[in-house]
């Protein structure tokens, strides 16, 4: 610790700490545009320029380290002299298109001209002018505008681990762009939009649409993936007008995914549901609210047998609404509740954990020494976990991938690319060369297998590691041997002193392990005693009525086809959801309209266990509830007992009550069945779910449906296994699952391993088809 | 003796020939009565009246959606929301002024950066029906195209005191 005096206030600081940094915890303000908290820096705006006594000139304060004894003057007659100075400088090629520019309001150098700059312009000359360029539909582009503060290339290359933008020419030829004309393509793009202290870099999707003045704030938690990002929804009248970042050190810094901030444009497509609907004689016909939920209930009670209901439910919900259909659907005397529509394999089921989670804090990631990931694609997943693993593996982690397909990451890692079926086996050898014998059926997996030299290289960086972990990741959750996963993922852990985690898949995936919403389990993550039957097995024997809540048949569910026989063949499905699709309107028979991100008050639980609860911010569209109100009347009507709740954290506070003392913990029982459900003859389905195709509202974000992650679904194969196919030169074929067909656009992808097709779920083209993960056959169209 | 005085007053009815007085000294001096509306009375060039949105000579509305007159109304007036236009300019799709709100300060026009909307010399117009008094683009645009060369006088007369 130094003690330094600035402004004449004497404060302490830690050695080789910058002035800026001082000042900021200090709360003194000193104008910046290159330095930024979380990047590198680069003193190249000299905006910060402070005096410091004896000193010849004034020194820029975020590359200057305080020293002993320093004494700093931020605003002595030099200091200002200086910051007028390079304000003019800064100013002489700005344009003053204030008035047209989104950034006006809220510009950094808007604020910085009137705080420090001069009230009148020397410069007469003509001003620098730089051709917008197009780098994408996510961000829009005014390279005039740009005072080369090279926050965005820095970003590019030391937290999105992408060179995407770089900066050409020197002095006044100096251009920031992508060096050939490309979009910018990283899943963290969008906070480059934040970075930019001017209107150079804005939001393409909010471009002209309001001004910062205009917009309120509101606190909100990202809906779509298990870290839980903390959000600012910036509103307009009753309309989410864009999204931007919240600082949660110990969750998503000052960062969020594109998917989390631009997804909002799902709440306003055009077939949102507003009204509640039910189906008479084959037509749609819109209702009062009174009308449909007295339908449901008598429908409901019209079945009469408990185990006749089935309860699927989206882990995307909150907290509240899924301990709500819990309550509802345990109060019609049916355990058959399930929110794990993505899993394939639930041989597991009672030995898995029942309150599983990332098995570390977030934060902790970084300081990981090795990590194993078995198929987790993490930055199309999580892509803060992912910026997380990152930071770890450039500061010399080793990271390890068992995955289907070849990733394109943006570190160093070890991939082992794999079938399905060989997958069990490269984890079974790791599990081998750490010297594990499991029992059940992870034993038999690991007697099958020898230990190769990547298994061996896999186990001793792991053994050696201080800090490591083993994740299983969403490709793992649906993978149809996941049980066997899951036990050798925990024999590795075991073996070499690792920690075990899952990357939940959705926002609430962890959450709905505390509301009870499994068959096995009661809330506060108890076990039932009677134990209801898992969502394969509530479709494989069909039920006569199904409630569905915030879930999407055909894009949703594991198999999808399985899921929308099933829901044909019922009598009554009740549908609690945001938008409509066909698939949906041909399974249901009550449509109920219930708001949807940013429209209802609610709580997630993150996959480190955190808590977080948000409240609604603006008012549903059209007459659409919020689902724990929808739920609650639903229960009222049913006659059932102790469903009297009037607000969301009433709901909460006796959801937590019950959860009071129960830790995560991700200690995994034994499998028995060794059976390999992935071993298959021919070729197999590589179904994984793209970034963004996740849930209802990024699938109708109409600005991320057109970036490249948002490929149009297609029969990707390598080059080998299309020749063996007869696909090698044709543009599509038919594909064949479970007697049920599609035809697709092929596309040669050298990343697919021999024996394998990708044949992503979630996008339209697929609804037809069966498992995420199952024999398939391709034929020429 | 004041009791005398007030006697005479009133008897000779001196005060209403006092107030009669006045009445007969307007009677000879020039009228100044205007004989509206056959007559009307000088306007400044400075008169805060009806608004207009101009354009520029070769047709383009000059308005750029900024909204800061929308930001600076104190009645809060105006309501605008603004879009990118097809050639990709930041322009209005809405644009209105609620004449039961404006309090004809002329903020809006002070703080217009490219002088689109301005308060003209009209003062003359009245609604039939309630939603008349919202001046919308279309009609503030017709106003601007009907005034402009009145307007573009007003602004210059006026330039030298901005």
């Amino acid at each position: 610790m130094v003690t330094i005096e600035i402004n004449g206030q004497e404060l302490k600081a830690k050695a080789g700490a910058m002035l800026i940094e001082v000042t900021d915890e200090a709360g003194i303000n000193i104008p910046r545009f290159c330095y930024h908290k979380k990047l590198s820096i680069s003193a190249s705006c000299r905006q910060c320029l402070v005096e410091v006594k004896n000193a010849p000139k004034p020194l820029p304060a975020c590359a200057t380290p305080v020293m002993e004894g320093m004494k700093v003057f931020t605003r002595s007659p030099l200091a200002l002299a200086a910051q007028k100075g390079t304000m003019e400088f800064l100013l002489i090629n700005h344009p003053l298109d204030c008035p047209i520019c989104d950034q006006g309001g809220e510009c950094e150098l808007q604020d910085v001209a009137v705080s420090c700059g001069s009230d009148v312009s020397r410069f007469v000359e003509g001003k620098r002018v730089v051709p917008a360029k197009n780098i994408g539909p996510l961000i829009a582009t005014e390279m005039t505008r740009c005072i080369h503060c090279t926050r965005c290339i820095r970003f590019g290359e030391e937290i999105a681990g992408i060179r995407e933008m770089g900066a050409t020419g020197r002095g006044e030829h100096m251009v920031i762009g992508t060096y050939v004309e490309k979009s910018i393509d990283s899943e963290l793009s969008g906070n480059i939009i934040d970075l930019c202290p001017v209107g150079a870099l804005t939001s393409k999707p909010f471009r002209f649409q309001a001004r910062a003045w205009e917009l309120t704030q509101v606190e909100g938690v990202a809906p779509h993936d298990s870290v839980g990002s903390n959000l600012h929804l910036h509103l307009r009248g009753n309309k989410v007008m864009r999204v931007a970042p919240k600082d949660n050190e110990s969750i998503n810094e000052c960062w969020i995914s594109d998917r989390d901030r631009f997804s909002y444009q799902g709440l306003y497509s055009d077939d949102r549901l507003t009204v509640p609907k039910i189906k008479q004689n084959g037509e749609w016909q819109d209702v009062a609210w009174e009308v449909a939920l007295d339908m449901a209930a008598a429908g409901l009670q019209e079945i009469g047998e408990g185990e006749q209901i089935a309860s699927l439910v989206s882990p995307s919900s909150t907290l509240e609404e899924l301990y709500l259909a819990q309550k509802v659907t345990r109060g019609l005397g049916s355990n058959n509740i399930d929110c794990r529509l993505r899993q394939g394999d639930f041989r597991l089921d009672g030995a898995e954990p029942a309150f599983s989670w990332l098995g570390l804090q977030i934060t902790e990631i970084e300081d990981l020494n090795a990590a194993l990931l078995v198929g987790s694609n993490t930055r199309k997943e999580q892509p803060i976990l992912a910026h997380n693993l990152r930071k770890a593996a450039v500061s010399g982690a080793k990271v390890h991938f068992i995955n289907p397909l070849q990733l394109e990451l943006n570190y160093a890692a070890s991939q082992q690319v794999t079938t399905p079926a060989g997958m069990v086996q490269s984890l079974a050898a790791v599990a081998k060369a750490l010297g594990a014998t499991g029992e059940g059926a992870a034993a038999k997996a690991i007697d099958k297998v020898v230990a190769d030299d990547d298994a061996k290289a896999i186990a001793s960086a792991m053994k050696d590691a201080d800090n490591a972990a083993v994740m299983l990741g969403n490709i793992a959750a649906a993978h149809p041997d996941y049980s066997i996963l899951c036990v050798l993922a925990s024999a590795v852990a075991n073996a070499s002193g690792a920690t075990l985690g899952f990357l939940a898949e959705a926002a609430n995936s962890v959450g709905a392990r505390l509301a009870g919403a499994l068959p096995h389990l009661l809330p506060g993550a108890k076990a039932a005693t009677e134990k209801g039957l898992d969502v394969m097995k509530l479709q494989k024997l069909p039920r006569k009525g199904y409630l569905l809540l915030g879930a999407e048949p055909g894009y949703d569910f594991w198999d999808a086809g399985l899921t929308q026989s099933a829901l044909e063949s019922a009598d009554l499905v009740v549908a609690l959801n945001t938008h409509t699709s066909p698939a949906l309107e041909a399974a249901a028979d009550i449509l109920l309209p219930i708001a949807a991100f940013a429209e209802t008050s609610g709580t997630y639980v993150n996959t480190a266990g955190e808590w977080q609860s948000f409240r609604g911010a603006v008012k549903p569209l059209g007459e659409a509830r919020p689902a724990w109100k929808v739920l609650r009347v639903l229960g009222n009507l049913l006659d059932q007992k102790d469903c009297e709740y009037t607000s969301s954290e009433q709901v909460r506070d006796e959801l937590a009550s019950l959860c009071e003392g129960v830790v995560p913990d991700n200690s995994i029982g034994k499998a028995e069945s060794a059976d390999l459900q992935s071993a298959v003859d021919g070729l197999i389905r590589i179904g994984d779910v793209p970034l963004y195709a996740l849930d209802s509202l990024v699938r109708r974000a109409s600005a991320l449906q057109q970036t490249k992650d948002a490929a149009p679904a297609a029969i990707c194969i390598n080059a080998e296994e299309a020749k063996k196919a007869g696909l090698a030169d044709c543009d599509s074929a038919v594909v064949t699952q479970d007697g049920r067909e599609a035809t697709l656009p092929v596309s040669i992808d050298a990343n697919i391993p021999d024996g394998c097709v990708r044949i992503s779920a979630g996008l339209a083209g697929t609804e037809t088809l069966g498992a995420q993960f199952g024999e398939v056959t391709l034929e020429k169209a | 003796m004041n009791a005398l005085t007030n006697y005479f007053k009133s008897l000779f009815l001196l005060e209403l020939f006092r107030g009669l007085s006045v009445t007969g000294r307007y009677l000879f001096k020039r009228k100044f009565t205007v004989m509206y509306p056959e007559e009307k009375a000088p306007v400044s060039p400075r008169f805060r009246g009806l608004h207009a949105q101009r354009r520029y000579p070769n047709g383009e509305e000059r308005c750029i959606a900024c909204k800061l007159c929308e930001a600076t109304c104190p009645a809060l007036a105006i309501t605008i929301e603004a879009e990118p236009r097809d050639d990709g300019s930041r322009r209005t799709t809405r644009y209105d002024i609620d004449l039961f709100k404006c309090i004809f300060c002329g903020y809006c026009q002070e703080s217009c950066p490219v002088d689109a909307i301005v308060e003209t010399r009209l003062y003359e117009y009245h609604f039939e029906n309630r939603e008349d008094s919202l001046m919308t683009k279309a009609k503030l645009l017709a106003m601007g195209d009907k005034y402009e060369s009145q307007i573009a006088a007003d602004l210059d007369a006026q330039a030298k005191h901005r």
